[in-house]
């Protein structure tokens, strides 16, 4: 069955700097698979060139099977993005952005007021619908974007850094939603830097260092990649992304 | 307690505290929290970060900008100067042979330079006034260093003085360029020589500061008095408006009647008149009479002496309303407002009108509409636009255009040079609400990148919403102009054909520069237009209207000279002139269009 996301040899260089290195990973449909790294590993620019926003130095990026490089409207179309910064028309309210989404995938009409609702009504945001997004909070437009990717019914939903400013809540209902939304046979990938989040939710794991993806599978098969026998993802995050980070705490702490 | 001995699963909070389990990171952070290496406290000085400090990295921002602009751009920065020292080089030329003439009056020459002079440094003063008050809502409330600042033991007079001086020159930069020109040309024709550059300064220096420090404080009590977030757009406002209002005034008092004092009943009067000060306790005035004293020879130090103790006193007043009302301004400039927006009658028609359109387009042109018209600091701008608009056909309507030596010739060629000037007018149009409108998208990019939306449809319309109501003004000026001068009908609708295409391709460099030169990371849209790409669109926009006025200039004349001397109208000359007008048009509005269609989906952020 051909997967949701399929990336070959993706590459994206900045001048000398080669910010993600010839990467192959495949998300299957129908699961969460969660993008963990260190801080400047290319998770950002990974998801950001699955996206559609920047282009690939080298190699093909294809959702559910059509090069997003050759047809990016049709691969476009069956996704839905969540940046992890949520910047968004500050004149426009709640209600007339998600119009505005909804027109940017074609849909206007009785549907999608009714799928608004049921989406602002989700995330606690019905009473905000009519208020300028200028007066929201962080954690509100964060609720407001996350609104705006599921409301043209994606098949895949790319997300970095889903829990960011969102309240226990929020997170809570985030996290059911993405559950029962693959349950229904889409698929999600998602960065995040909430071990927790990533060891409870997602069903396979792939780990990017340096731009090279370090380690891909379930836990049980990536625990079978490090030797040692790693207890719980956090350790085996660490071994595999090194534990510098040690010695540094150490040497801040001593000065 | 043993490290390696085991614990039973309470909670993690607890684990980690407790007995951390293996793992070099755990290990490092007990060590170096645990008993063995806790250490008394070091006893911590109180620092006082100085104004220098404060100031560095404003600074080191600056120098390196210009030494980034110097190795990747070194070309932009030579063409910027180059442009600068023409512009200078003009101010000064019109400015000297104007003094000169002025100076050949007999008995009211120098004065009538004196209060020429005078009101320069009125303008100049009320322009600072006005963009003080602006610039320090930026640099007191909403720069992103203040939370930084505020939360550092820094002393409030030091972020007050560090906050001036950043107020201060991102506002006065501008008019002190303007300003050099002018003083050099006084300096040029009254004989002052160098030591013109030391009066100018010890003039201008303390004339600058006076209204940063008011300006400061305007805004620092008008961000105490009303509601938070409103602030900017009250003060947008209230700036636009009396910026409107200014520039009307100065029309309408028709300052060149000073030079034709035919309604001064005698000689005595008029000098009279001239020498009384207008506005005797204005930093203005004293000002004018410091440089005009060091100029004419009879030095006077009291003007030097009112402008430094006015701007010190000035600081001093500034600081003590910066120490008593600051903290609580600056905590109200937190707040975030309530911003309801109820479904009108306007909108429900608007959104049926774009229907047509299809749901892609209708949304966003739908979404420029609301951005545009929810932003007071940009729908303020129609405003100034507007007054300039009238104060323009007023100058049309009272162009003599009667009486002795105008021939009907000249009546039929003042409309074409007026396209000239109307093209000018729609480009500085455009430089203000079309060029910036894809950098206006920087944050919001990542949306429309990720989603299906085709550029070129984005592009579309942001083109045809500033497109349409830049053309309406057009040939609303055109048309009333046209009709105030009674122009041929030949003669109306050339002008009305070529300012529609003329508004086209402005409206289409402007949008394809705005793209090829984009200031994503600028959130004050009224920026954008003074960035380089700003300038090489005025400079590419003037350069086509100059060449369609050019490529019309002789079917134009043929056309007044068939009808005053009868000679006959080679229809050749007409199809070229006109023909080619055209194609430059259609040219300068596809081609930037391409471009920036092709940049756009290249773009990366």
């Amino acid at each position: 069955m051909e997967p949701m996301i399929r990336l070959q040899g993706l590459t994206k260089r900045y001048g000398s700097f080669t910010a993600v290195d010839a990467i192959d990973l495949e998300v299957p449909r129908g699961q969460i698979v969660g993008f963990l790294g260190p801080n400047g590993a290319g998770k950002t620019t990974t998801l950001r060139m699955i996206a559609g926003i920047l282009r690939p130095t080298g190699g093909t990026v294809t959702i559910g099977g059509i090069d997003i490089a050759e047809q990016p409207a049709a691969a476009k179309a069956l996704m839905g993005f969540i940046p992890d910064r949520p910047f968004i028309y500050e004149k426009l309210t709640g209600a007339e952005f998600l119009r505005f989404v909804a027109g940017l995938y074609g849909q206007a009409g009785e549907a999608v007021e009714f799928r608004m609702d049921e989406l602002l009504a989700l995330f606690d945001l019905s009473e905000w619908k009519e208020e300028l997004v200028e007066s929201y909070s962080h954690g509100m437009r964060q609720k407001l974007i996350i609104s705006s990717a599921f409301l043209h019914r994606p098949q895949v939903i790319v997300v970095d850094e889903p829990m960011v400013g969102l309240d226990p809540k929020a997170a809570r209902i985030l996290k059911d939603l993405f559950r029962e939304y693959v349950e229904r046979g889409n698929t999600i990938m998602m960065s995040t830097h909430t071990l927790e989040v990533a060891e409870t939710l997602c069903d396979r794991i792939a780990i990017i260092q340096g731009g090279r993806i370090r380690a891909a599978g379930t836990m049980t098969e990536l625990n079978a990649t490090v030797q040692a026998g790693a207890k719980g993802l956090e350790e085996l995050f660490l071994r595999l992304t090194g534990d510098n980070a040690a010695r540094e705490v150490v040497q801040v702490l001593d000065v | 307690m043993s490290e390696e001995q085991p614990r039973p699963r309470e909670s993690a909070s607890e684990r980690e505290l407790v007995a951390p389990r293996r793992g070099t990171v755990r290990t490092a952070v007990r060590k170096a929290l645990g008993q063995e290496r806790r250490r008394k406290p070091r006893p911590v000085g109180v620092p006082s970060p100085g104004y220098r400090d404060l100031m560095r990295p404003k600074l080191l921002t600056v120098r390196s900008r210009m030494l980034k602009g110097e190795a990747a751009h070194g070309w932009r920065w030579t063409l910027v100067a180059l442009i600068g020292l023409l512009f200078w080089a003009f101010v000064l030329g019109i400015g000297v042979r104007f003094l000169m003439a002025l100076r050949a009056v007999p008995e009211i020459g120098s004065l009538l330079a004196a209060k020429l002079l005078g009101m320069a440094f009125i303008s100049f003063f009320m322009i600072l006034l006005l963009s003080n008050i602006i610039t320090s809502l930026s640099t007191f409330f909403l720069a992103r260093d203040l939370d930084l600042l505020i939360s550092a033991p820094v002393d409030p007079l030091t972020v007050y003085a560090a906050k001036l001086t950043e107020s201060l020159a991102h506002s006065s930069w501008m008019v002190s360029m303007m300003a050099i020109p002018i003083f050099g040309a006084y300096g040029w024709v009254y004989g002052g020589g160098w030591r013109t550059a030391i009066a100018a300064m010890a003039v201008w220096l303390p004339f600058i500061v006076i209204p940063a420090v008011l300006g400061a404080a305007a805004t620092n009590l008008l961000v105490t008095a009303f509601p938070a977030r409103r602030t900017r757009d009250i003060l947008s406002l209230v700036a636009v408006v009396s910026a409107a209002g200014l520039v009307l005034v100065f029309r309408l008092l028709r300052p060149e009647k000073l030079v034709r004092p035919e309604g001064v009943r005698s000689l005595v009067d008029f000098i009279a008149l001239l020498r009384t000060p207008s506005s005797p306790y204005l930093p203005s005035e004293w000002a004018a009479r410091g440089v005009m004293g060091w100029l004419g020879g009879s030095f006077d130090w009291l003007p030097f002496y009112l402008l430094w103790t006015s701007a010190a006193a000035a600081v001093v007043f500034g600081a003590m309303i910066h120490g008593r009302y600051y903290s609580a301004a600056f905590t109200k400039a937190q707040e975030s407002a309530e911003r309801w927006v109820r479904a009108s009658a306007w909108r429900t028609w608007m959104s049926n009108l774009l229907k047509p359109l299809g749901v892609l387009r209708r949304e966003l042109v739908l979404k420029e509409l609301r951005v545009f018209f929810r932003d007071p600091t940009q729908w303020s701008q129609l405003i100034l636009i507007a007054v300039l608009v009238v104060v323009y056909v007023i100058n049309i309507k009272y162009l003599p255009l009667s009486g002795n030596g105008i021939t009907r010739r000249l009546v039929n060629i003042v409309p074409w040079l007026n396209l000239g000037l109307a093209g000018f007018v729609l480009a500085s149009i455009a430089a203000r609400f079309i060029f910036p409108a894809v950098s206006m998208e920087g944050r919001t990019l990542w949306l429309l990148r990720s989603s299906p939306l085709p550029m070129r449809q984005l592009l579309w319309a942001k083109f045809w919403t500033g497109t349409i109501p830049l053309l309406v003004l057009a040939v609303g000026i055109v048309g009333v102009t046209d009709a105030l001068m009674q122009v041929t009908p030949f003669v109306f609708v050339t002008s009305i054909l070529s300012v529609t295409l003329i508004t086209f391709a402005v409206a289409g460099m402007a949008l394809g520069l705005g793209t090829v030169f984009p200031q994503y990371e600028t959130e004050n849209a009224a920026q954008i237009p003074t960035s380089f790409g700003g300038l090489v669109f005025m400079i590419a926009s003037t350069g086509l209207v100059g060449i369609v006025v050019v490529l019309e200039a002789r079917p134009m004349l043929l056309y007044a000279n068939s009808i005053l001397l009868g000679t006959p109208m080679d229809t050749r000359d007409l199809v070229f002139g006109f023909g080619m007008a055209a194609l430059c048009c259609l040219a300068a509005t596809f081609i930037p269009l391409a471009v920036a269609l092709r940049r756009l989906e290249a773009t990366e952020l």
